[in-house]
């Protein structure tokens, strides 16, 4: 098959541009721990997401210093707990699920932005270095009441 | 019977025109795609006057039942049915004129199977019984209804695609040792795809929705629904977009007065199409529990791969355009733009769909890179992305079809004034969309969410500041709907048109000498080795699912 | 008759143009991937 010489050499280009991608957001994530939220299998039954440990005390747990693991439980409409607290400089652990359907978990200004799925435990981990307020909202459509579906963590 | 004397009457028979009873079929799936994209366009409207905060819903309607409607009759039902409509013109044209009468009926058995799903349906989401938007993620349940309308539609669409493929089939038996034309190649490829793709969406709503929710199991796996889902939902965007390129392909460069740059290359890319983008469902789901993170990477770089035919695609259309305007004398290194017809809507539509691909495609690729997909996930961006891809460059691309293909089926003219009306409304539609889609990206980037009704989450402040942006949405998609009713009164003014013979535009290949590789149409070979790269990507991730399956949810009325 | 080999064929006419577009192309995908990079790496 005849591929001219031009277009020999653009395809070379932007398969190079594809993998220096690739390899970029590969090493970020399996090198440098920057992977997506998840990493593998942690069963809840969605039915009895409030008797299985940790989510049957819901909340912070502090671990280290400043480290923390957030045990947070989605459902219509709202989180459990709602308006968490934390020291400014914590890294905390988030560790969510649902007790009705999938929701969303979003933190506006940062990278937190994932799933709770309903059955499956997702986890995913922020360093919060500034203070403020800042808002965890549901952005998976889960109902009537989705748009008012929101807490907020106070970093001090 | 002599060869030569056999050519000739078939092409006769390609030049003549449209057989009523095909012309019956495709007018009949364009007109109900231009319906729903009306329907559909009423709902779009409301919901970005919502979220502008112009206006509050009436009672009796819900902003999530709108967004439901909206997504369902533009991204299932306009865009499955246009397709069809036009791969079946393309079949009767370009392989012996007209449909065989196995291949017509399956067509209208497709269609009516569809036309009923896409009614059920459609009452079921105006009556509230199915507000979980057109993803319909469990455990929301809808009523059982609404999963059967679904099923209907997509066996009504396996119908369909039966019957390309008997034509398909006659005509290479009629024409042994012939490479397909083109079109029907490119068609065949896209509903090949199809059938492959839409198993996921099939065993999900047959194994697992429609029992569930008609109560007889209890529970359903959540994770397991999902990822059936998006094993569909990725080259679901595929079907759209390969007749979107049958048309750059195939038809515009006969538009220009140009040739087809490389039949070879072409059907390359729609062979790498149907390979790569299957198994890659789970850059759609990288923010999930569940899926062990070197799936999820690995997914990311088979999505990587069906990049490379879009790369292919953009050389070729570039390269068209300049082989035509350089061959009319066209100098310097953009020169060959002047040479464009881009005074005639049968161009200038799927060209401003080409541009706007670019933009389009660019975020693809950001929203698939893995970790960075968490800047993006469920904001507004995606819905700024999307709209971009399906809702200009395939959409665009569509409207420009149905400017000549409405005309050359039902033997009437596109007059003069048909085609500048083309081209205003066009513009008002790209003008509409990168107003709307602008914004759509800059909020969501900023945070905020899509699939959400007007709120400011108890006035917070980055929440108050996406207001203006979306007033800014309201606005284009206000333009936008001045569009679809513009295309609206065009198409009943083509229906009116003078009669008169339209062409049909297929263009002939700029090759002469070489042959395209007899490999190409293999496609045992191809499907196999679809089978073998699904295998791959998720065979160990959806056994893992499987072996680790919780007790499963119950069924949730949330609305 | 012109049987001229295939690669004359298409080397007949540049492809300059062509080839400075998807240039451009390859170009605004790369400035936007960075900048959402830049972004996600800023909020880390």
């Amino acid at each position: 098959m005849h591929i001219h010489k031009l277009e020999k050499i653009w395809l070379v280009i932007g398969m190079a541009m594809l993998a220096v991608f690739l390899g970029i957001v590969g090493v970020s994530a399996f090198a440098q721990g920057m992977q997506p939220p998840g990493g593998g299998h942690h069963v809840i039954d969605p039915d009895k997401v409030y008797e299985t440990p940790p989510f049957d005390n819901p909340g912070l747990e502090q671990i280290g210093e400043k480290e923390y693991n957030a045990y947070m439980v989605a459902f219509v409409f709202g989180y459990n707990p709602a308006n968490l607290e934390i020291p400014v400089g914590s890294t905390v652990h988030f560790q969510l699920t649902s007790a009705d359907v999938v929701h969303g978990f979003q933190i506006p200004g940062t990278n937190v932005n994932m799933m709770a799925v309903p059955g499956e435990v997702n986890h995913f981990s922020h360093t919060f270095d500034k203070p403020g307020e800042y808002l965890i909202l549901c952005n998976e459509y889960c109902g009537a009441g989705h748009e008012y579906m929101a807490t907020r963590i106070m970093v001090k | 019977m002599d060869h030569a004397l056999t050519a000739t009457k078939q092409e006769q028979a390609e030049a003549a025109a449209f057989d009523r009873r095909d012309a019956s079929l495709v007018l009949a799936h364009v007109l109900l795609a231009f319906g729903a994209l009306l329907l559909g366009g009423v709902a779009g409207l409301l919901q970005g006057l919502v979220r502008g905060g112009v206006i509050t819903l009436p009672g009796g309607i819900g902003y999530y039942q709108l967004l439901t409607a909206h997504g369902v009759l533009m991204a299932l039902i306009f865009t499955t049915f246009f397709i069809i409509g036009f791969l079946y013109s393309g079949m009767a044209k370009n392989m012996g004129g007209a449909l065989t009468d196995t291949a017509r009926r399956l067509g209208w058995i497709g269609f009516w199977l569809m036309a009923v799903g896409t009614a059920l349906g459609t009452v079921m989401i105006l009556t509230n019984q199915a507000t979980v938007l057109y993803t319909f993620y469990a455990p929301m349940k809808a009523s059982p209804l609404f999963y059967i309308a679904l099923a209907l539609v997509v066996v009504g669409s396996w119908m369909s695609g039966y019957g390309i493929f008997s034509h398909y089939r006659w005509w290479k038996k009629n024409n042994k040792g012939k490479m397909s034309p083109l079109f029907s190649f490119m068609a065949v490829a896209t509903m090949l795809l199809w059938q492959i793709c839409t198993i996921g969406v099939a065993v999900t709503v047959l194994v697992q929705f429609i029992p569930w929710s008609l109560g007889w199991t209890d529970k359903i796996h959540v994770m397991i629904s999902r990822t059936l889902f998006w094993y569909f939902g990725h080259p679901l965007v595929y079907f759209w977009l390969m007749p979107a390129y049958i048309c750059w392909y195939v038809v515009v460069p006969k538009v220009i007065g140009g040739k087809i740059f490389s039949d070879a290359l072409a059907r390359l890319a729609f062979v790498l199409f149907i390979l790569f983008s299957v198994p890659v469902g789970f850059h759609h789901q990288l923010t999930e529990p569940g899926i062990a993170p070197v799936w999820k990477y690995l997914q990311v770089i088979l999505t990587f791969m069906v990049i490379i035919p879009s790369l292919m695609t953009a050389f070729a259309m570039f390269a068209t355009f300049e082989l035509y305007g350089r061959s009319k004398g066209a100098k310097g290194l953009f020169g060959w733009l002047k040479f464009l017809p881009w005074k005639d809507v049968r161009f200038f539509a799927p060209f401003m769909g080409m541009l706007i691909f670019i933009p389009a495609g660019a975020g693809g690729i950001i929203n698939a890179s893995h970790q960075l997909n968490t800047v993006v996930h469920n904001t507004l961006w995606v819905t700024g992305h999307f709209h971009l891809t399906v809702a200009t460059t395939v959409a665009l691309t569509f409207f420009g079809t149905a400017y000549w293909l409405i005309p050359a089926v039902t033997g009437r003219t596109l007059t003069p004034k048909l085609n500048r009306l083309g081209i205003i409304q066009t513009i008002v539609w790209v003008v509409g969309m990168l107003i709307m889609s602008l914004s759509m990206h800059t909020v969501g980037l900023l945070g905020a969410p899509r699939r959400t009704a007007y709120t400011t989450y108890q006035d917070y402040p980055d929440a108050l500041g996406w207001i203006p942006y979306q007033v800014v949405m309201a606005v284009g998609g206000t333009v936008l709907f001045v569009s679809i009713i513009l295309l609206v009164i065009n198409i009943v003014l083509l229906l009116r048109a003078p009669k008169g013979y339209t062409e049909y535009p297929i263009a002939e290949t700029a090759e002469t000498a070489e042959r395209t590789p007899r490999i190409l149409e293999r496609w045992g070979l191809w499907a196999s080795l679809v089978v073998v790269l699904v295998l791959f990507a998720y065979t160990v991730p959806f056994a893992e699912m499987l072996q680790h399956a919780g007790p499963g949810s119950k069924p949730w009325v949330t609305w | 008759m012109d049987k001229r080999p295939k690669a004359q064929e298409h080397e007949r006419h540049s492809l300059k143009g062509a080839f400075v577009s998807v240039l451009l192309l390859g170009g605004f995908i790369a400035v936007s991937w960075f900048g959402v990079f830049l972004l996600f790496m800023s909020r880390g």
